[in-house]
Protein backbone atom coordinates (compact mmCIF):
# COMPACT_ATOMS: atom_id res chain seq x y z
CA UNK A 1 0.00 0.00 0.00
CA UNK A 2 2.73 2.41 0.95
CA UNK A 3 4.77 1.52 -2.12
CA UNK A 4 1.70 2.15 -4.27
CA UNK A 5 1.40 5.66 -2.82
CA UNK A 6 5.01 6.38 -3.73
CA UNK A 7 4.67 5.10 -7.26
CA UNK A 8 1.28 6.51 -8.22
CA UNK A 9 1.57 9.25 -10.82
CA UNK A 10 -2.03 10.35 -10.62
CA UNK A 11 -2.16 12.35 -7.43
CA UNK A 12 -5.86 11.77 -7.00
CA UNK A 13 -5.22 8.03 -6.86
CA UNK A 14 -2.40 8.66 -4.41
CA UNK A 15 -4.76 10.65 -2.17
CA UNK A 16 -7.32 7.85 -2.16
CA UNK A 17 -4.66 5.27 -1.36
CA UNK A 18 -3.49 7.54 1.41
CA UNK A 19 -6.97 7.58 2.93
CA UNK A 20 -7.11 3.78 2.77
CA UNK A 21 -3.70 3.58 4.43
CA UNK A 22 -4.88 5.84 7.26
CA UNK A 23 -7.98 3.72 7.79
CA UNK A 24 -5.89 0.55 7.87
CA UNK A 25 -3.57 2.00 10.48
CA UNK A 26 -6.60 3.13 12.51
CA UNK A 27 -7.85 -0.47 12.43
CA UNK A 28 -4.41 -1.60 13.55
CA UNK A 29 -4.57 0.81 16.48
CA UNK A 30 -7.98 -0.54 17.44
CA UNK A 31 -6.65 -4.10 17.45
CA UNK A 32 -3.75 -2.96 19.63
CA UNK A 33 -6.24 -1.74 22.29
CA UNK A 34 -5.89 1.96 21.63
CA UNK A 35 -9.43 3.31 21.34
CA UNK A 36 -8.79 7.04 21.52
CA UNK A 37 -5.88 6.90 19.13
CA UNK A 38 -7.82 4.82 16.60
CA UNK A 39 -10.68 7.34 16.64
CA UNK A 40 -8.32 10.28 16.19
CA UNK A 41 -6.28 8.66 13.43
CA UNK A 42 -9.40 7.64 11.51
CA UNK A 43 -10.90 11.12 11.76
CA UNK A 44 -7.69 12.97 11.02
CA UNK A 45 -6.02 10.76 8.45
CA UNK A 46 -8.96 9.66 6.39
CA UNK A 47 -10.85 12.91 6.89
CA UNK A 48 -8.85 16.08 7.20
CA UNK A 49 -5.57 15.19 5.52
CA UNK A 50 -7.26 13.69 2.48
CA UNK A 51 -9.64 16.64 2.10
CA UNK A 52 -6.78 19.11 2.25
CA UNK A 53 -4.75 17.16 -0.33
CA UNK A 54 -7.77 17.09 -2.65
CA UNK A 55 -8.24 20.83 -2.17
CA UNK A 56 -4.62 21.43 -3.19
CA UNK A 57 -5.09 19.16 -6.21
CA UNK A 58 -7.98 21.33 -7.33
CA UNK A 59 -5.64 24.31 -7.29
CA UNK A 60 -2.55 22.69 -8.83
CA UNK A 61 -1.75 20.06 -11.38
CA UNK A 62 -3.25 16.66 -10.92
CA UNK A 63 -0.49 14.53 -12.43
CA UNK A 64 3.06 14.21 -11.28
CA UNK A 65 5.68 14.67 -13.98
CA UNK A 66 7.57 11.53 -14.93
CA UNK A 67 10.77 10.55 -13.18
CA UNK A 68 13.41 9.17 -15.54
CA UNK A 69 15.28 6.27 -14.01
CA UNK A 70 15.58 5.36 -10.36
CA UNK A 71 17.32 7.64 -7.96
CA UNK A 72 20.15 5.35 -6.87
CA UNK A 73 21.64 7.65 -4.26
CA UNK A 74 18.30 7.91 -2.49
CA UNK A 75 17.86 4.14 -2.60
CA UNK A 76 21.33 3.69 -1.13
CA UNK A 77 20.67 6.15 1.70
CA UNK A 78 17.35 4.52 2.46
CA UNK A 79 18.83 1.02 2.50
CA UNK A 80 21.69 1.99 4.79
CA UNK A 81 19.36 3.76 7.22
CA UNK A 82 16.94 0.84 7.17
CA UNK A 83 19.71 -1.66 7.87
CA UNK A 84 20.97 0.43 10.77
CA UNK A 85 17.46 0.68 12.24
CA UNK A 86 16.83 -3.06 11.90
CA UNK A 87 20.14 -3.72 13.62
CA UNK A 88 18.99 -1.40 16.42
CA UNK A 89 15.70 -3.22 16.87
CA UNK A 90 17.44 -6.45 17.73
CA UNK A 91 17.98 -5.06 21.22
CA UNK A 92 14.38 -4.07 21.78
CA UNK A 93 12.19 -5.95 24.22
CA UNK A 94 9.64 -8.51 23.16
CA UNK A 95 6.26 -7.50 21.95
CA UNK A 96 3.68 -7.36 24.70
CA UNK A 97 5.56 -8.74 27.65
CA UNK A 98 4.23 -7.29 30.92
CA UNK A 99 7.63 -6.51 32.37
CA UNK A 100 8.91 -4.35 29.52
CA UNK A 101 10.72 -1.20 30.63
CA UNK A 102 7.94 0.84 29.06
CA UNK A 103 5.34 -0.71 31.32
CA UNK A 104 7.11 -0.53 34.64
CA UNK A 105 7.80 3.03 35.71
CA UNK A 106 4.89 5.46 35.49
CA UNK A 107 2.30 3.35 33.64
CA UNK A 108 1.13 1.24 36.60
CA UNK A 109 0.75 4.37 38.72
CA UNK A 110 -1.64 5.85 36.15
CA UNK A 111 -3.53 2.60 35.72
CA UNK A 112 -4.08 2.16 39.44
CA UNK A 113 -4.44 5.71 40.68
CA UNK A 114 -6.40 7.54 38.05
CA UNK A 115 -9.83 6.27 39.01
CA UNK A 116 -9.43 6.82 42.78
CA UNK A 117 -7.92 10.25 42.18
CA UNK A 118 -10.36 11.59 39.63
CA UNK A 119 -13.45 9.48 39.37
CA UNK A 120 -13.10 9.44 35.59
CA UNK A 121 -13.17 6.00 33.95
CA UNK A 122 -11.29 6.95 30.77
CA UNK A 123 -7.66 6.80 31.85
CA UNK A 124 -6.36 8.40 28.67
CA UNK A 125 -8.59 11.46 29.11
CA UNK A 126 -7.61 11.73 32.76
CA UNK A 127 -3.91 11.66 31.98
CA UNK A 128 -4.31 14.01 29.02
CA UNK A 129 -6.38 16.65 30.77
CA UNK A 130 -5.30 16.47 34.36
CA UNK A 131 -1.99 14.76 35.01
CA UNK A 132 -0.39 16.20 31.88
CA UNK A 133 -2.46 19.31 31.42
CA UNK A 134 0.29 21.65 30.31
CA UNK A 135 1.20 19.42 27.37
CA UNK A 136 -2.38 19.63 26.17
CA UNK A 137 -2.27 23.41 26.53
CA UNK A 138 0.84 23.41 24.35
CA UNK A 139 -0.94 21.27 21.82
CA UNK A 140 -3.90 23.68 21.70
CA UNK A 141 -1.41 26.47 21.07
CA UNK A 142 0.14 24.48 18.22
CA UNK A 143 -3.26 24.09 16.56
CA UNK A 144 -3.93 27.80 17.00
CA UNK A 145 -0.54 28.63 15.48
CA UNK A 146 -1.20 26.38 12.51
CA UNK A 147 -4.52 28.14 11.94
CA UNK A 148 -2.83 31.53 12.13
CA UNK A 149 -0.05 30.43 9.79
CA UNK A 150 -2.47 29.19 7.14
CA UNK A 151 -4.45 32.40 7.54
CA UNK A 152 -1.31 34.48 7.06
CA UNK A 153 -0.34 32.48 3.98
CA UNK A 154 -3.67 32.24 2.25
CA UNK A 155 -5.63 35.35 3.06
CA UNK A 156 -3.88 37.97 0.89
CA UNK A 157 -5.39 37.98 -2.55
CA UNK A 158 -3.28 36.38 -5.29
CA UNK A 159 -1.46 38.66 -7.71
CA UNK A 160 -0.62 37.59 -11.21
CA UNK A 161 1.84 40.24 -12.31
CA UNK A 162 4.72 37.81 -12.81
CA UNK A 163 2.80 35.77 -15.36
CA UNK A 164 2.40 38.69 -17.70
CA UNK A 165 6.04 39.70 -17.46
CA UNK A 166 7.10 36.12 -18.17
CA UNK A 167 4.87 36.03 -21.20
CA UNK A 168 6.38 39.26 -22.52
CA UNK A 169 9.89 38.05 -21.74
CA UNK A 170 9.28 34.86 -23.68
CA UNK A 171 8.01 36.87 -26.63
CA UNK A 172 11.14 39.01 -26.51
CA UNK A 173 13.36 35.94 -26.45
CA UNK A 174 11.56 34.41 -29.46
CA UNK A 175 11.80 37.68 -31.34
CA UNK A 176 15.54 37.98 -30.74
CA UNK A 177 16.17 34.38 -31.74
CA UNK A 178 14.14 34.85 -34.90
CA UNK A 179 16.12 37.93 -35.88
CA UNK A 180 19.43 36.20 -35.24
CA UNK A 181 18.40 33.26 -37.42
CA UNK A 182 17.31 35.49 -40.25
CA UNK A 183 20.49 37.56 -40.07
CA UNK A 184 22.60 34.38 -40.25
CA UNK A 185 20.76 32.95 -43.26
CA UNK A 186 20.72 36.12 -45.31
CA UNK A 187 24.40 37.06 -44.88
CA UNK B 1 11.77 -18.50 14.90
CA UNK B 2 10.53 -17.01 18.13
CA UNK B 3 12.97 -14.18 17.62
CA UNK B 4 11.47 -13.35 14.24
CA UNK B 5 7.94 -13.46 15.61
CA UNK B 6 8.68 -11.17 18.50
CA UNK B 7 10.57 -8.63 16.41
CA UNK B 8 8.20 -8.74 13.45
CA UNK B 9 6.24 -5.65 14.44
CA UNK B 10 9.38 -3.54 14.72
CA UNK B 11 10.57 -4.61 11.28
CA UNK B 12 7.27 -3.72 9.67
CA UNK B 13 7.56 -0.28 11.22
CA UNK B 14 11.10 0.16 9.91
CA UNK B 15 10.02 -0.87 6.39
CA UNK B 16 7.14 1.62 6.39
CA UNK B 17 9.39 4.32 7.77
CA UNK B 18 11.94 3.77 5.01
CA UNK B 19 9.26 3.86 2.31
CA UNK B 20 8.07 7.20 3.64
CA UNK B 21 11.64 8.47 3.86
CA UNK B 22 12.29 7.47 0.24
CA UNK B 23 9.15 9.27 -0.83
CA UNK B 24 10.30 12.48 0.85
CA UNK B 25 13.77 12.57 -0.62
CA UNK B 26 13.34 11.00 -4.04
CA UNK B 27 10.17 12.57 -5.40
CA UNK B 28 10.06 16.12 -6.60
CA UNK B 29 6.35 16.78 -6.42
CA UNK B 30 5.59 18.67 -3.23
CA UNK B 31 2.24 17.10 -2.54
CA UNK B 32 3.89 13.68 -2.79
CA UNK B 33 6.55 14.83 -0.34
CA UNK B 34 3.93 15.87 2.19
CA UNK B 35 2.21 12.51 1.80
CA UNK B 36 5.54 10.76 2.36
CA UNK B 37 6.03 12.74 5.55
CA UNK B 38 2.63 11.61 6.78
CA UNK B 39 3.52 8.02 5.93
CA UNK B 40 6.65 8.37 8.04
CA UNK B 41 4.70 9.82 10.96
CA UNK B 42 2.07 7.09 10.91
CA UNK B 43 4.73 4.39 11.06
CA UNK B 44 6.24 6.01 14.16
CA UNK B 45 2.79 6.02 15.78
CA UNK B 46 2.44 2.31 15.09
CA UNK B 47 5.81 1.77 16.77
CA UNK B 48 4.79 3.57 19.94
CA UNK B 49 1.37 1.98 20.22
CA UNK B 50 2.74 -1.51 19.69
CA UNK B 51 5.34 -0.84 22.38
CA UNK B 52 2.59 -0.01 24.84
CA UNK B 53 0.49 -3.08 24.31
CA UNK B 54 0.44 -5.84 26.91
CA UNK B 55 -0.57 -9.30 25.72
CA UNK B 56 -3.90 -10.14 27.37
CA UNK B 57 -4.66 -6.54 28.27
CA UNK B 58 -7.47 -4.39 26.95
CA UNK B 59 -8.39 -0.77 26.31
CA UNK B 60 -7.43 1.47 29.22
CA UNK B 61 -10.95 2.41 30.37
CA UNK B 62 -11.94 1.32 33.86
CA UNK B 63 -14.84 -1.12 33.65
CA UNK B 64 -16.19 -4.25 35.25
CA UNK B 65 -14.58 -7.60 34.86
CA UNK B 66 -11.30 -6.52 33.31
CA UNK B 67 -8.08 -7.30 35.12
CA UNK B 68 -5.23 -6.13 32.93
CA UNK B 69 -5.14 -2.82 31.08
CA UNK B 70 -2.76 -1.71 28.39
CA UNK B 71 -0.48 1.15 29.22
CA UNK B 72 -2.27 4.50 28.68
CA UNK B 73 0.84 6.64 28.56
CA UNK B 74 1.85 6.01 24.91
CA UNK B 75 -1.75 6.68 23.85
CA UNK B 76 -1.55 10.16 25.32
CA UNK B 77 1.72 10.94 23.56
CA UNK B 78 0.47 9.68 20.20
CA UNK B 79 -2.78 11.65 20.49
CA UNK B 80 -0.79 14.86 20.75
CA UNK B 81 1.52 13.76 17.95
CA UNK B 82 -1.33 13.01 15.53
CA UNK B 83 -2.82 16.45 16.01
CA UNK B 84 0.55 18.15 15.60
CA UNK B 85 1.01 16.10 12.43
CA UNK B 86 -2.20 17.36 10.91
CA UNK B 87 -1.21 20.94 11.78
CA UNK B 88 2.12 20.47 9.99
CA UNK B 89 0.39 18.95 6.96
CA UNK B 90 -2.02 21.87 6.72
CA UNK B 91 0.76 24.46 6.82
CA UNK B 92 2.82 22.48 4.30
CA UNK B 93 -0.06 22.28 1.87
CA UNK B 94 -0.75 26.01 2.23
CA UNK B 95 2.90 26.67 1.37
CA UNK B 96 2.50 24.42 -1.68
CA UNK B 97 -0.46 26.47 -2.88
CA UNK B 98 1.50 29.70 -2.55
CA UNK B 99 4.53 28.25 -4.34
CA UNK B 100 2.28 27.11 -7.14
CA UNK B 101 0.94 30.61 -7.54
CA UNK B 102 4.31 32.28 -7.48
CA UNK B 103 6.18 29.89 -9.79
CA UNK B 104 3.48 28.10 -11.74
CA UNK B 105 4.48 24.57 -10.83
CA UNK B 106 4.90 22.32 -7.81
CA UNK B 107 7.74 20.15 -9.03
CA UNK B 108 11.17 20.70 -7.52
CA UNK B 109 12.99 20.58 -10.84
CA UNK B 110 10.77 23.07 -12.60
CA UNK B 111 10.95 25.81 -10.02
CA UNK B 112 14.06 27.28 -11.60
CA UNK B 113 12.57 27.59 -15.10
CA UNK B 114 11.24 31.05 -14.48
CA UNK B 115 14.74 32.39 -13.89
CA UNK B 116 15.93 31.66 -17.43
CA UNK B 117 14.16 34.74 -18.67
CA UNK B 118 16.04 36.94 -16.23
CA UNK B 119 19.36 36.33 -17.89
CA UNK B 120 18.30 37.91 -21.20
CA UNK C 1 -24.06 19.51 -6.14
CA UNK C 2 -27.13 21.28 -4.90
CA UNK C 3 -29.22 19.89 -7.71
CA UNK C 4 -28.36 16.26 -7.15
CA UNK C 5 -31.35 14.89 -5.30
CA UNK C 6 -29.78 11.87 -3.69
CA UNK C 7 -26.87 13.84 -2.25
CA UNK C 8 -29.15 16.51 -0.88
CA UNK C 9 -31.48 14.11 0.87
CA UNK C 10 -28.69 12.04 2.34
CA UNK C 11 -26.85 15.14 3.51
CA UNK C 12 -29.92 16.58 5.15
CA UNK C 13 -30.18 13.35 7.08
CA UNK C 14 -26.52 12.90 7.88
CA UNK C 15 -25.27 16.36 8.85
CA UNK C 16 -27.31 16.74 12.06
CA UNK C 17 -26.35 13.19 13.00
CA UNK C 18 -22.68 13.96 12.50
CA UNK C 19 -22.88 17.09 14.62
CA UNK C 20 -24.79 15.26 17.32
CA UNK C 21 -22.21 12.50 17.29
CA UNK C 22 -19.49 15.11 17.63
CA UNK C 23 -21.15 16.58 20.69
CA UNK C 24 -21.63 13.10 22.10
CA UNK C 25 -17.94 12.33 21.75
CA UNK C 26 -17.08 15.63 23.38
CA UNK C 27 -19.10 15.25 26.52
CA UNK C 28 -18.86 11.50 26.87
CA UNK C 29 -15.09 11.62 26.63
CA UNK C 30 -14.74 10.58 30.22
CA UNK C 31 -16.59 7.30 29.94
CA UNK C 32 -15.63 6.07 26.50
CA UNK C 33 -12.90 6.86 23.97
CA UNK C 34 -13.25 10.43 22.90
CA UNK C 35 -12.47 13.86 24.21
CA UNK C 36 -11.77 17.26 22.77
CA UNK C 37 -9.73 16.59 19.66
CA UNK C 38 -11.84 13.87 18.17
CA UNK C 39 -15.03 15.81 18.79
CA UNK C 40 -13.66 18.96 17.20
CA UNK C 41 -12.57 17.14 14.08
CA UNK C 42 -15.85 15.25 13.67
CA UNK C 43 -17.82 18.48 14.05
CA UNK C 44 -15.64 20.20 11.46
CA UNK C 45 -16.10 17.24 9.12
CA UNK C 46 -19.86 17.69 9.35
CA UNK C 47 -19.48 21.35 8.41
CA UNK C 48 -17.19 20.45 5.50
CA UNK C 49 -19.88 18.08 4.20
CA UNK C 50 -22.32 20.98 4.35
CA UNK C 51 -19.92 23.13 2.32
CA UNK C 52 -19.49 20.41 -0.29
CA UNK C 53 -23.22 19.97 -0.84
CA UNK C 54 -24.64 23.46 -0.42
CA UNK C 55 -21.75 25.71 -1.42
CA UNK C 56 -19.39 27.92 0.52
CA UNK C 57 -21.63 31.00 0.70
CA UNK C 58 -24.53 29.18 2.31
CA UNK C 59 -22.16 27.61 4.82
CA UNK C 60 -20.58 30.94 5.69
CA UNK C 61 -24.02 32.29 6.51
CA UNK C 62 -24.37 29.58 9.14
CA UNK C 63 -21.01 30.18 10.80
CA UNK C 64 -19.59 33.51 9.61
CA UNK C 65 -15.90 34.00 9.31
CA UNK C 66 -15.69 36.63 12.01
CA UNK C 67 -17.19 34.16 14.46
CA UNK C 68 -14.52 31.64 13.46
CA UNK C 69 -11.73 34.06 14.27
CA UNK C 70 -13.21 34.82 17.66
CA UNK C 71 -13.99 31.21 18.58
CA UNK C 72 -10.54 30.04 17.56
CA UNK C 73 -8.91 32.12 20.24
CA UNK C 74 -11.74 31.77 22.75
CA UNK C 75 -11.10 28.05 23.18
CA UNK C 76 -7.48 28.54 24.18
CA UNK C 77 -8.40 31.48 26.41
CA UNK C 78 -10.95 29.27 28.19
CA UNK C 79 -8.21 26.73 28.84
CA UNK C 80 -5.88 29.36 30.25
CA UNK C 81 -8.70 30.86 32.31
CA UNK C 82 -9.25 27.54 34.05
CA UNK C 83 -5.54 27.41 34.75
CA UNK C 84 -5.39 30.93 36.12
CA UNK C 85 -8.51 30.31 38.21
CA UNK C 86 -6.53 27.53 39.86
CA UNK C 87 -3.80 30.02 40.72
CA UNK C 88 -6.21 32.69 41.94
CA UNK C 89 -8.00 30.30 44.26
CA UNK C 90 -4.72 29.19 45.80
CA UNK C 91 -2.86 26.38 44.05
CA UNK C 92 -0.61 25.70 41.10
CA UNK C 93 -1.34 26.68 37.52
CA UNK C 94 -3.91 24.25 36.04
CA UNK C 95 -4.55 22.72 39.43
CA UNK C 96 -8.13 21.52 39.55
CA UNK C 97 -8.47 20.88 43.28
CA UNK C 98 -9.28 24.43 44.48
CA UNK C 99 -12.05 24.92 41.92
CA UNK C 100 -14.85 23.07 43.68
CA UNK C 101 -15.25 21.39 47.04
CA UNK C 102 -15.08 17.65 46.71
CA UNK C 103 -12.06 16.04 45.10
CA UNK C 104 -13.80 14.09 42.34
CA UNK C 105 -16.20 16.88 41.43
CA UNK C 106 -13.39 19.39 41.06
CA UNK C 107 -11.38 17.13 38.77
CA UNK C 108 -14.36 16.25 36.62
CA UNK C 109 -15.38 19.89 36.25
CA UNK C 110 -11.85 20.84 35.31
CA UNK C 111 -11.52 18.05 32.77
CA UNK C 112 -14.84 18.79 31.07
CA UNK C 113 -14.12 22.51 30.75
CA UNK C 114 -10.60 22.01 29.47
CA UNK C 115 -11.68 19.46 26.87
CA UNK C 116 -14.50 21.75 25.74
CA UNK C 117 -12.02 24.56 25.17
CA UNK C 118 -9.75 22.33 23.15
CA UNK C 119 -12.67 20.96 21.14
CA UNK C 120 -13.90 24.43 20.18
CA UNK C 121 -10.42 25.50 19.08
CA UNK C 122 -9.77 22.39 16.99
CA UNK C 123 -13.16 22.56 15.27
CA UNK C 124 -12.87 26.23 14.33
CA UNK C 125 -9.27 25.94 13.15
CA UNK C 126 -10.11 23.06 10.82
CA UNK C 127 -13.16 24.89 9.50
CA UNK C 128 -11.10 28.04 8.91
CA UNK C 129 -8.33 26.15 7.10
CA UNK C 130 -10.86 24.49 4.81
CA UNK C 131 -12.59 27.82 4.09
CA UNK C 132 -9.29 29.45 3.16
CA UNK C 133 -8.35 26.59 0.83
CA UNK C 134 -11.77 26.50 -0.79
CA UNK C 135 -11.88 30.20 -1.47
CA UNK C 136 -8.50 30.37 -3.10
CA UNK C 137 -9.78 29.03 -6.41
CA UNK C 138 -12.42 31.70 -6.87
CA UNK C 139 -10.00 34.43 -5.79
CA UNK C 140 -7.51 33.12 -8.32
CA UNK C 141 -10.06 33.22 -11.10
CA UNK C 142 -10.98 36.76 -10.15
CA UNK C 143 -7.33 37.81 -10.17
CA UNK C 144 -6.72 36.24 -13.58
CA UNK C 145 -9.73 38.04 -14.99
CA UNK C 146 -8.43 41.38 -13.71
CA UNK C 147 -4.97 40.74 -15.07
CA UNK C 148 -5.97 39.91 -18.63
CA UNK C 149 -7.49 43.30 -19.16
CA UNK C 150 -4.74 45.54 -20.57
Amino acid sequence: MAIAIVRAKDLFAAAMLFAIYSLLSAALFAVLDAGDVALTEAAVGAGISTILVLAVLALARRYESAIDGHNLLALAVVTVTGAALIYATLDMPEFGAPDNPAQVHVGPYYVEQSYPDMGVPNMVAAVLASYRSIDTLGEAFVILTAGLAVYALLSPKPRRRKRRRRHLRRQLREHRRHRRMHKGSSS
Amino acid sequence: MMTVLSFFNYWIVVVLMMIGFYCVIARGNMVKKVMGLNLFQTSVFILFISAGKIVGGSTPIVREGVELYSNPLPHVLILTAIVVGVATTAVGLALTVRINEAYGSIEDDHLGDEDDGDEQ
Amino acid sequence: MRENGILRVVARFLIPLIMLFGLYIQFHGEYSPGGGFQAGIVFAAGWILFVLIYGLDAALKVIPERAMYVLMVAGVILYCAVGIAGVVLGGHFLDFYPLLPGKHAAQQFGIITVEFGVGVTVATVVMLIFTLFARRKSEWKAAKVEDDQP
